[in-house]
C-alpha cells in the first residue's frame, strides 16, 4: 500500500508537468520522459563527483529544467500550431536524439545513485510496520510538490496567467503578458519536476538510457484517466494507478492461488497484474472519455 | 501520369531492381534487406489507411505487427513440437503453412484492432493517441510476463514457414513473396481510396460535422478502417516474423509504433506509396549510417525534426509537390 502510495506521488511528479504543458499550451510531449531520464543522469553524475545528495537533487532540477527551456526555444515553440501528429513526431525525434545521446555521454552501462546515509534505514510506523526511510521521504516530498502546484496555480499571480493562458491564449496575449516567456516557464517547470521525479526514482532504481519510456506512458495512462490539464485529476489518477498496480502486482497472484495450481496462478496472476492498469484505464474511458476531471 | 505516379513506379522499379542485383552479384544479404523494407512498407501501408487517409495518429500500431508476428510464432512453435494448441473443447494443431498462418494473423490482429479501436475512437485527438500507445503497452507488458511463449526472450523458429511451390529459404524466392503481397495490398488501397468507403472516411477526417449531417457515422467509418489497418499490418507482422524467424515482445514495443509512423513521415502522409518509399529510405540509412556509427538514431532523429519542421509533404511531397492525390 504505501509502496503504492510511493508509485503514485512519482507518477504525479511526472504527470503534473505533462498534463500542464498540454493544458496550457495544447502540446503532446513524448519527450518529458528524456527530460526525467536528464534529471536522473545529473544527479547521478553530480552525486558521483561532490558526494552529496542534496546537490544531486538540486542539480537534476537545474538540467531538466535548462534542458526544458532549451528544447522549448528551440523546437517545441514551433510546434504549438502544428496538429498532434507533428508534435508527435518531433518530440519522439527528440527522444531519440537524447536516448542516444546520453547513451554516447554516459555510455550504456547503468549509474548507480545511492540513498543518503541519513534516510538508508528503516523508519517504525505508528502501528509497528517498517518502512524504508527514503520511500517515506519520496511521499513526504511528493505531497508537499502537490501542495506547492496547487498553491501555485490557484493562489499566486503566475497561476492566475497560466490559468488564463489555458482558457484564451489570444486575449491574455492582449492583456500584454508575455505568452512566450509564460509558455517558456511552463515547459522549464514541468521538465523540472520530470528530473527531480527522475533523480528520486534513481536511488531506488538503476539510472540508465530508456528509463524515461515506461514512465511517461504510465503517466500518459495517469493523465488520461484524470483528465487532461487538470492536476488534480493527475494527483488523483497518479495515486489510483500508483495503488492498482502495486496491490494488483501483490494481490492478483494470491487470489488467482485460491483456485489455481501455484505455478499457473503466478503466471496469470502476474500477467494479469501488468495488464490492470490499462484495463482500469478503459473502464475510466467507457464512462467517461474525458477522464475524471476533463471538461468535455 | 502525373508525377507522383512516375514516383510511385520508380520506387517500385528500385525495390524490385535492387534485389536483382543482388541476386546476380551474389549478396544474399542485400536481397534480406530489401524484403525488411518491403515488409516495414506492408505495415505502413497498413497504417497509412488509419493515418493519412482516416486522420487517426494511432501510436499502437505495433500491437498488430507483432500479434502477426506472435500467431506466426505460436502456430509455427506447436506445428514444430507436435503439440496441439488446444485440445478442448476442440483440437487446434500447430501449422507451417504460410497462407493459414497469414489468414491467422490477420484475423487476431482485426479483432484486436476492433476491440482497441471500439474504445480508443470515443476518444479523439490527443486521448486517441495516448489512449492506442496505452493499449500498445499493455500487450506488450502481457508477452513479456506471459512465460508459455517465451516471455521476455520471444520465441525462435528453427525453419521458416512454407507456401505451396516455393522454397522460402531462398532469400529470392521469400522476397518475391513479400514483394507480390506488398503489390496487392497497394491495389487493394488503391481501390479502398477511390471507393465510397474512402471518399467518406477522408471526408470524415477533413469535416466531421458535414459526414454527420449527411448521414454518415465517422464513428464507424473510422472503426472499420482501424480494423482494416490493424489486419494489414498484423499480416506484415507474421512475414517479419517469418523473415527472422524469431519473435519477441520488441515487435510490440512502442518504439515500433514510432518507427511505422516514420515510415510514413518519411514518404508522405496520405500518399498511396509514402510508406513504401519511407521503408527504402529507412533501411537505407539504417543499413548506411549505422554502419558508419553505433548512434545512428541520433541523425535519424535530426531527420525526423527537419521533416516534420520544414519539408512538410515527405519526399513524394517533396518530389511531387504540394497537389494531394488521394483526397
Amino acid at each position: 500500500m504505501l509502496n503504492g502510495l510511493q508509485f503514485g506521488v512519482m507518477l504525479f511528479l511526472m504527470s503534473a508537468g505533462l498534463t500542464l504543458v498540454f493544458g496550457v499550451m495544447g502540446l503532446i510531449n513524448l519527450a518529458h520522459g528524456s527530460l526525467y531520464m536528464i534529471g536522473a543522469f545529473a544527479a547521478a553524475a553530480v552525486a558521483a563527483a561532490t558526494g552529496s545528495f542534496v546537490l544531486a537533487l538540486m542539480a537534476s532540477l537545474a538540467a531538466a529544467a535548462l534542458a526544458g527551456a532549451l528544447i522549448e526555444l528551440t523546437i517545441i515553440r514551433r510546434l504549438y500550431d502544428r496538429d498532434h501528429l507533428d508534435q508527435v513526431l518531433a518530440t519522439f525525434a527528440l527522444i531519440l536524439i537524447f536516448s542516444e545521446g546520453t547513451r554516447w555521454m554516459f555510455g550504456s552501462f547503468p549509474l548507480f545513485l545511492d540513498v543518503p546515509p541519513m534516510l538508508a534505514g528503516p523508519v517504525t510506523l505508528p502501528g509497528g510496520i517498517e518502512y524504508p526511510a527514503y520511500r517515506l521521504s519520496i511521499i513526504v516530498i511528493g505531497l508537499l510538490v502537490a501542495v506547492g502546484m496547487f498553491a501555485l496555480i490557484n493562489r499566486t499571480r503566475v497561476g492566475i496567467r497560466i490559468r488564463a493562458g489555458e482558457a484564451d491564449r489570444e486575449m491574455i496575449a492582449a492583456l500584454g503578458v508575455d505568452i512566450a516567456k509564460l509558455y517558456t516557464f511552463v515547459f522549464a517547470l514541468g521538465a523540472a519536476l520530470a528530473g527531480f521525479a527522475g533523480a528520486l526514482v534513481g536511488a531506488i532504481q538503476s539510472v540508465q538510457v530508456g528509463m524515461g519510456e515506461p514512465v511517461l506512458i504510465l503517466a500518459f495512462v495517469v493523465i488520461v484517466i484524470g483528465g487532461i490539464g487538470s492536476i488534480k485529476g493527475a494527483f488523483v489518477g497518479a495515486l489510483l494507478v500508483g495503488i492498482t498496480d502495486t496491490m494488483g502486482r501483490f494481490l492478483l497472484p494470491q487470489i488467482f492461488a485460491l483456485f489455481l495450481e501455484p505455478s499457473a496462478a503466478v503466471s496469470v496472476g502476474s500477467a494479469l497484474a501488468s495488464m490492470l492498469i490499462y484495463i482500469l484505464m478503459a473502464g475510466v474511458l467507457v464512462f467517461r472519455p474525458r477522464g475524471l476531471y476533463g471538461v468535455a | 501520369m502525373t508525377r507522383e505516379t512516375w514516383i510511385n513506379v520508380a520506387a517500385l522499379a528500385v525495390l524490385l531492381g535492387v534485389p536483382l542485383w543482388a541476386l546476380m552479384a551474389d549478396e544474399p544479404f542485400i536481397i534480406t534487406l530489401a524484403t525488411r523494407a518491403v515488409i516495414f512498407a506492408l505495415a505502413g501501408v497498413g497504417l497509412n489507411l488509419a493515418l493519412g487517409t482516416g486522420g487517426l495518429v494511432s501510436l499502437g500500431h505495433a500491437a498488430f505487427f507483432g500479434i502477426g508476428g506472435y500467431a506466426m510464432g505460436i502456430l509455427a512453435s506447436h506445428a514444430q513440437a507436435y503439440t496441439p494448441i488446444m485440445e478442448a473443447p476442440f483440437l487446434i494443431e500447430g501449422t507451417k503453412s504460410m497462407p493459414v498462418i497469414w489468414l491467422v494473423a490477420m484475423v487476431t490482429s482485426a479483432l484486436a484492432a476492433l476491440a482497441i479501436g471500439a474504445l480508443s475512437l470515443r476518444t479523439s485527438g490527443v486521448y486517441f493517441i495516448m489512449i492506442t500507445l496505452a493499449f500498445g503497452q499493455m500487450i506488450y507488458y502481457f508477452a513479456i510476463s506471459w512465460p508459455a511463449y517465451g516471455g521476455e526472450d520471444g520465441l525462435s523458429i528453427y525453419k521458416r514457414n512454407e507456401f505451396p511451390g516455393l522454397n522460402t529459404l531462398v532469400p529470392m524466392q521469400f522476397f518475391g513473396l513479400c514483394f507480390a503481397i506488398l503489390c496487392l495490398t497497394l491495389l487493394l488501397m488503391n481501390a479502398i481510396h477511390k471507393s465510397s468507403f474512402g471518399l467518406a472516411l477522408s471526408a470524415a477526417r477533413q469535416n466531421e460535422t458535414r459526414v454527420l449531417s449527411v448521414g454518415m457515422k465517422p464513428y464507424h467509418l473510422r472503426l472499420v478502417a482501424f480494423v482494416i489497418s490493424g489486419a494489414v499490418t498484423g499480416l506484415a507482422g507474421a512475414l517479419f516474423a517469418d523473415l527472422n524467424r524469431f519473435v519477441s515482445p520488441t515487435m510490440l514495443s512502442w518504439q515500433m509504433s514510432g518507427e511505422i509512423i516514420i515510415f510514413i513521415i518519411i514518404g508522405g502522409v496520405g500518399r498511396l506509396f509514402g510508406p513504401v518509399i519511407g521503408a527504402m529510405i529507412f533501411i537505407l540509412l539504417e543499413h548506411t549510417l549505422g554502419g558508419l556509427s553505433e548512434f545512428w538514431h541520433v541523425y535519424l532523429g535530426a531527420l525526423l525534426l527537419g521533416i516534420v519542421l520544414f519539408a512538410k509533404g515527405g519526399v513524394i511531397g517533396a518530389l511531387a509537390g504540394r497537389e494531394k492525390a488521394h483526397d
